[in-house]
């Protein structure tokens, strides 16, 4: 076959797949959300969704812990990348397990989390054995909202830091050795190395690591379901309430655009803080 | 949420993706109720094995359920044959999408239910299938903490708050349980339940004054209630593991505590406010939609159903009350026998108010819900001014009724045309 037609013919499968079950379902959805009862193009679904009193809250609830979650995450993926990639043995062995979160889907993530932090959970059942509480305490309950957020960004960070440190590993592997042995020549430390070699070289890694991980952070939705009820409302979680609660498709499909357009909001600010010089590349 | 709801959702979600290989020959049940694998297996074996041809038993949540049954409306053909579901499932839906069942011979003994599974139209879309209700339930060692001259029978808001605050002074926690989960059924309380007794309505008085005490009443019971109960979706786990001794759910999310350990339970009816004793029936259906492969064994299905010996086998599975007249046996299991036994005092009590589901709502029936349950999560929850919050929720309300034009229903005083709110 032409070799010119050739990478065209063996990518079409995948572009015909993303067109029937992505594109077309995408502006259905689309249609939807401009859509009124009647048929008509309007605005209402994105009034209706927007002036629920509990919108603003899921709002901030999703932003808040979209900006607790994503730098935790990204510290302890470089740390864990960096040091996975210094080891000479068992290095494997160590990338498997770290990686186990990432084959655990959400929901059981966030049901592991609350039988730790139930009130017959583990936590409780450690801390009476160790004699530091008399009686199980309630730890998720509307009371104590701060600890509600706080055990649900745990479960995101042990869940999803994962997914960052497989594409930094891949991307310090990228590095040549050269950088670094130049700079052992010129007596810098490894603290130096980090900042002025692997952190610049790292940058197209860490586009996507971040900009995946800032996209999966505005979809949080089974994690919060399972530990927070109805307590710790989010975006996703609303969509969800609109779809099959109050069978308003159109509202569903409002909100999910919103999500959407936050989305592509922060990926242009990662694209753009994150820029790669043209022809600075490895 | 719990761990075992949660995986109730997964395993029906497994299911769901089970009957994508099922034959063709059975006739596919596609329920939303008995959706434990326990009661949906002995669907299969002890209520539809009895059938002269071959049912698939598959039930689901809500939104599974709802979304494969319209994908196959919306393309003109399916392989679902009978239909499964609460009243509200069915008020949800468009009627033109289900088969008349008005020349099949076979209804409830109830006329309001007979009225309600007309769906607003002259002809049976459904037919009533199974009953239930809300009952209360309580731990044996509660019971010595009741109020002085209290009776348990005819309980009044006031009695079972005293109740509560002793059990919460004698045992230093807060032992009252109420389902105010994420798949709680909180809003049939307010709805069936709080309204009814305190302000003899549920839309004409959603904002009135009768309706600011009902908050408080329930604001002063909250106080005594577990806080964890934002997590509780089935009253039944909490009585077990003992983290309620007072609780108030749905008959059949009760019965595991009392099948378990039927010595260490009593059920009893839901108190009385000033307007009387609050109750609400709860109400499923079996219909056909239009798509239906097989329309005549899908009807002799629905006919199976309604038969007494189904009617009693459906009991022993679901924990649901037959809607047709039967005599039943002695032999039934201890959850039946106190939630029946607690339905009838409550139904024959001289204050009873009975309240009727929700009718004429259409598809709002969830905002409908929401109304009651964003009521509950800013008053109670958030701490917000009860006059405040019920003015502000009152046009949310007064907008579904315009909208859909739906009449007053019991309690309320009959309304011409849309139910107005006052």
């Amino acid at each position: 076959m032409n070799s010119r037609i050739l990478p065209y013919v063996l990518i079409l499968p995948v572009v015909v797949f993303l067109l029937a079950f992505f594109i077309y379902p995408f502006v259905l959805v689309s249609q939807q959300a401009f859509q009124g009862d009647d048929g008509g193009w309007t605005l209402s679904n994105f009034q209706d969704v927007i002036s629920y009193w509990k919108f603003p809250i899921s709002l901030k609830n999703t932003l808040l812990l979209a900006a607790a979650v994503v730098p935790i995450q990204l510290a302890l993926a470089l740390l864990m990348a960096t040091m996975v990639s210094r080891m000479n043995k068992g290095r494997d062995l160590i990338l498997y397990v770290w990686t186990i979160p990432l084959g655990i889907s959400d929901l059981a993530a966030g049901i592991i989390w609350l039988a730790i932090f139930e009130q017959s959970g583990f936590l409780n059942s450690m801390l009476s054995g160790l004699g530091l509480i008399e009686r199980p305490m309630n730890l998720l309950s509307y009371q104590s909202p701060l600890i509600v957020f706080t055990a649900i960004a745990l479960a995101e960070i042990w869940r999803a830091t994962a997914i960052m440190l497989v594409i930094l590993v891949a991307g310090i592997g990228l590095i040549p050795k050269e950088y670094y042995e130049a700079a052992d020549v010129f007596g810098a430390s490894k603290w130096k190395q980090f900042i002025r070699i692997t952190f610049p070289l790292l940058r197209p890694s860490l586009q996507t690591a971040l900009v995946l991980r800032v996209i999966l952070a505005f979809e949080i939705f089974a994690v919060v379901a399972a530990l927070g009820g109805t307590l710790f409302p989010v975006l996703m979680g609303e969509t969800y309430a609109y779809q099959f609660d109050l069978l308003n498709s159109g509202a569903a499909a409002a909100i999910a655009l919103i999500i959407l357009g936050i989305s592509i909001a922060f990926t242009i600010v990662i694209l753009r803080v994150l820029r790669v010089p043209k022809g600075a590349s490895i | 949420m719990t761990v075992k709801s949660k995986l109730a959702i997964a395993v029906s979600a497994i299911a769901f993706t089970c009957t994508a290989y099922t034959a063709q020959a059975e006739i596919l049940f596609w329920s939303t109720q008995a959706k434990p694998v326990e009661e949906a297996q002995a669907m299969r074996e002890q209520v539809l094995a009895g059938f002269s041809g071959d049912v698939d038993y598959q039930p689901n949540d809500g939104g599974p359920w709802i979304t494969r049954l319209n994908a196959e409306l919306s393309a003109g053909s399916g392989s679902i044959g009978v239909l499964g579901a609460l009243h509200g499932d069915y008020a949800a839906m468009d009627p033109e999408n289900l088969i008349d069942l008005s020349d099949l011979g076979v209804t409830s003994a109830s006329d309001t239910f007979n009225n309600l599974a007309m769906l607003g139209t002259d002809t049976m879309q459904y037919i009533p299938w199974m009953q239930a209700s809300y009952i209360m339930a309580a731990n044996r060692e509660a019971l010595q903490y009741l109020p002085d001259g209290a009776d348990i029978n005819a309980l009044t808001y006031d009695q079972l708050i005293e109740w509560a605050a002793n059990v919460h002074e004698a045992t230093g926690e807060a032992k009252f349980g109420f389902p105010a989960g994420p798949d709680g059924l909180k809003h049939r309380f307010f709805q069936g339940y709080l309204y009814p007794s305190f302000t003899d309505g549920v839309v004409r008085t959603f904002a009135s004054d009768a309706a600011v005490n009902a908050w408080e009443t329930f604001a002063r019971l909250w106080e005594h209630t577990n806080p964890a109960s934002t997590n509780f979706s089935f009253m039944q786990e909490q009585l077990l593991s003992g983290d309620a001794w007072i609780v108030f759910d749905h008959t059949s999310r009760l019965a595991n505590a009392f099948n378990e350990r039927p010595d260490d339970f009593v059920a009893f009816p839901a108190p009385a406010g000033p307007t009387g004793r609050g109750f609400m029936p709860v109400l499923a259906g079996v219909a056909i939609p239009t798509t239906a492969p097989n329309i005549d064994e899908a009807r002799a299905l629905v006919s199976y159903m309604l038969e007494p010996e189904t009617q009693i086998a459906t009991l022993r599975t679901t924990n649901f009350f037959p809607v047709v007249d039967v005599d039943l046996p002695d032999d039934l299991p201890p959850s039946v026998q106190a939630a029946g036994n607690a339905i009838a005092a409550m139904s024959g009590s001289p204050d009873a108010n009975p309240g009727l589901l929700p009718a004429g709502l259409g598809d709002r029936g969830g905002d409908f819900n929401r109304v009651f349950v964003d009521s509950f999560e800013r008053i109670i929850l958030g701490g917000q001014d009860i006059r405040a919050v019920l003015d502000d929720q009152k046009a949310t309300l007064a907008a579904i009724m315009n909208d859909t034009g739906a009449p007053c229903w019991a309690p309320d005083a009959p309304s011409d045309g849309a139910c107005p709110v006052e």
